[in-house]
């Protein structure tokens, strides 16, 4: 019973945010340039979302997954281009995506921590160049991508993307997968098959990666491969570990700041890195743990604690 | 014989991804930390040598002495500030800290001086001579001879000094080298100099060779000096100078059988299988997974 109040509880929260955001835009209250920036705050909570179920859930220090949003933007760029449906050509970018999440992770998650981080980063690297190479696609030049996504595309994928992390969290293989992150070895001597966890987890924060990128290229009018390089994975790192390894809301909340600071900020690109750098440094010297641990914003609210990183809603 | 040549463009090549690979692999052997800033090292590294030689007037090795002076100065000055409260902290913390220590680098050179590319000056004779028909620039020995030289240092450094020892001792066991009276802190600021006087030697040398840089030119040989690192088996030194070579010769092949567009493939391939196959690197031996 408890349990259905909370997803009820975020059910019309979504709906009320849903509803003001559009009513924003459909109105002309908020100029085209905010709510641009209000879809791409969206976007990049789907994709600060996918990489937490990796690294804060799984415990996998994954630094390539602006390689996932590269195969899920041009996937879904290119199906868009042969007149499928917009929904569709999303779909399938997270799929491709989740498959390559499959082909990157089955060898590289036998590596652990800094091994698995730079292999990660290797195959980023290695995706980035195969679209630099592919002339279908434009090469180094890039590619032409129609403007389709909207507040209600955006909007809709940010919420299947929470309803399945957080279900999935809070499910028998997600807690799997903290169990993993707490002691690895501890994990599999408890009977859990790791591999397959991780490179379900892998794969899933791939799907939805995708699924960003998808939406990220419809955002924009031109896709270029030196947008998924290396710094957009750090991008996305940041958002997670600024809100706490652990933490989903967390994850959320960094996502949300950091979008409107380096909006902000767009006119002096120095200045944005500089600060991003900054924060980084700072806070994993005095707050290693990000700005929420392994808490979420529903534990402050309520004096019953579940697992560790592993509930919102249902309390 | 176009391949001797390929061959020397290889080994030069290969010398400087070896010098950068030193740095890597001597600080993760001795605080298991992967410094992400060292690519931004060699480039403040090549800006020094540039500035040395256009705005001093200073020849060539004044201007690579220079380099590394103040590359080793920067190197302590990052270990002390960012690393040292780090020691005992998660490897993914310490990680993410030398992310955001290179990017600081990066975009703190840029702020400072702005983005725009600089010629490096042709400090070396251009002349060059045949060899078995093959056309060897004198500008390519030279850079391999430098190289060499430094390598030899370091090996007679680690090998025969007293700090050498420390740094062997430390990392081997962080805890008995503090219980023997070594200066741990010491040591590992020592290790960070020299890895990053290499680092500033390096930056040089490829300002030479590559005549152009940039503010951002340490990210991709900084990734790929690590590869090498790994390559060799991280944390051994002679490794990292193998695993260079190895990495140089490897992208010449690939530029010269017409993949030039895959060039940068290559090297992140190579650091696939190494991990997948031998991850311990081909001088390494395998550890056993301890609880």
């Amino acid at each position: 019973m408890k349990k259905l109040n909370g997803f009820w509880v975020f059910l019309a929260l979504s709906v009320v945010i849903y509803a003001v955001g559009q009513l924003l835009i459909g109105t002309g209250l908020l100029n085209p340039y905010y709510s641009n920036t209000l879809i791409f705050i969206v976007i990049n909570i789907i994709l600060a979302v996918s990489l937490h179920l990796v690294i804060g859930i799984t415990g996998q220090f994954s630094i390539g997954h602006a390689g996932f949003l590269a195969v899920g933007a041009y996937i879904s760029a290119i199906l868009t281009k042969l007149d499928l449906p917009f929904p569709v050509a999303l779909f399938a970018g997270g799929v491709v995506a989740a498959f390559a999440g499959l082909l990157v992770g089955i060898p590289s998650l036998r590596l652990k921590g800094d091994y698995l981080a730079i292999a990660t980063l290797g195959f980023g690297e290695i995706i980035r160049i195969v679209f630099v190479n592919i002339d279908y696609v434009g090469g180094a030049a890039g590619m032409q991508v129609p403007h389709l996504t909207s507040w209600t595309s955006a909007f809709i994928c940010l919420f299947i993307t929470l309803i399945v992390i957080m279900n999935f969290t809070n499910s028998t293989h997600g807690r799997a997968c903290i169990s993993i992150r707490e002691n690895e070895i501890a994990a599999d001597a408890m009977g859990i098959d790791t591999t397959y966890y991780k490179v379900a987890a892998f794969a899933l924060g791939a799907f939805f990666a995708g699924v960003g990128g998808g939406l990220y290229a419809h955002n924009f009018y031109i896709i270029q491969p030196t947008n998924f390089g290396f710094l957009k994975s750090f991008d996305i790192l940041i958002f997670v570990v600024l809100g706490g390894l652990g933490s989903l809301s967390g994850a959320v909340i960094a996502a949300i700041l950091m979008t409107v600071v380096s909006t902000y900020l767009q006119g002096y690109p120095e200045t944005r890195m500089i600060i991003y750098s900054v924060v980084l440094i700072i806070v994993m010297l005095y707050r290693p743990k990000g700005l929420m641990g392994t808490n979420e914003i529903t534990s402050y609210f309520s004096k019953w604690t579940g697992v560790k990183g592993g509930r919102l809603h249902g309390k | 014989m176009d391949w001797l040549q390929q061959l020397i463009n290889g080994i030069s090549l290969g010398s400087i991804y070896a010098l950068i690979a030193l740095g890597y692999t001597m600080v993760y052997g001795i605080i298991r930390l992967i410094n992400f800033a060292h690519g931004d090292v060699f480039m403040i590294g090549s800006f020094v040598g540039f500035y040395a030689i256009t705005g001093l007037g200073l020849s060539i090795i004044p201007a690579l002495i220079l380099a590394m002076a103040v590359c080793a100065l920067l190197g302590v000055v990052i270990e002390r500030i960012a690393y040292k409260r780090l020691r005992n902290a998660s490897r993914i913390a310490a990680l993410i800290t030398a992310i955001g220590v290179s990017l600081l680098i990066e975009y703190g050179t840029i702020y400072f001086r702005g983005a725009q590319l600089e010629v490096f000056p042709s400090a070396l004779p251009t002349k060059s001579f045949n060899l078995w028909g093959a056309t060897i620039s004198v500008q390519s020995i030279l850079i391999l001879s430098i190289s060499v030289v430094l390598m030899i240092i370091l090996q007679i450094v680690v090998r025969r000094t007293k700090v050498g020892k420390a740094m062997r001792a430390v990392s081997h066991d962080v805890e008995a080298a503090r219980l023997m009276g070594i200066n741990v802190d010491r040591t590992i600021s020592a290790t960070f100099a020299i890895g990053s006087a290499l680092a500033g030697a390096a930056g040089v040398i490829f300002g030479i060779y590559y005549t152009k840089i940039e503010p951002l030119m340490g990210v991709i040989p900084g990734l790929k000096a690590f590869v090498a690192a790994v390559l060799g088996g991280i944390g051994i030194i002679p490794g990292a100078a193998i695993g260079g070579l190895v990495l140089g010769l490897v992208e010449t092949l690939v530029s010269a059988l017409g993949y030039s567009n895959w060039r940068d493939a290559a090297a992140f391939i190579i650091l696939i299988l190494i991990l997948i196959f031998k991850p311990s690197g081909i001088l390494g031996k395998n550890s056993r997974e301890k609880v």
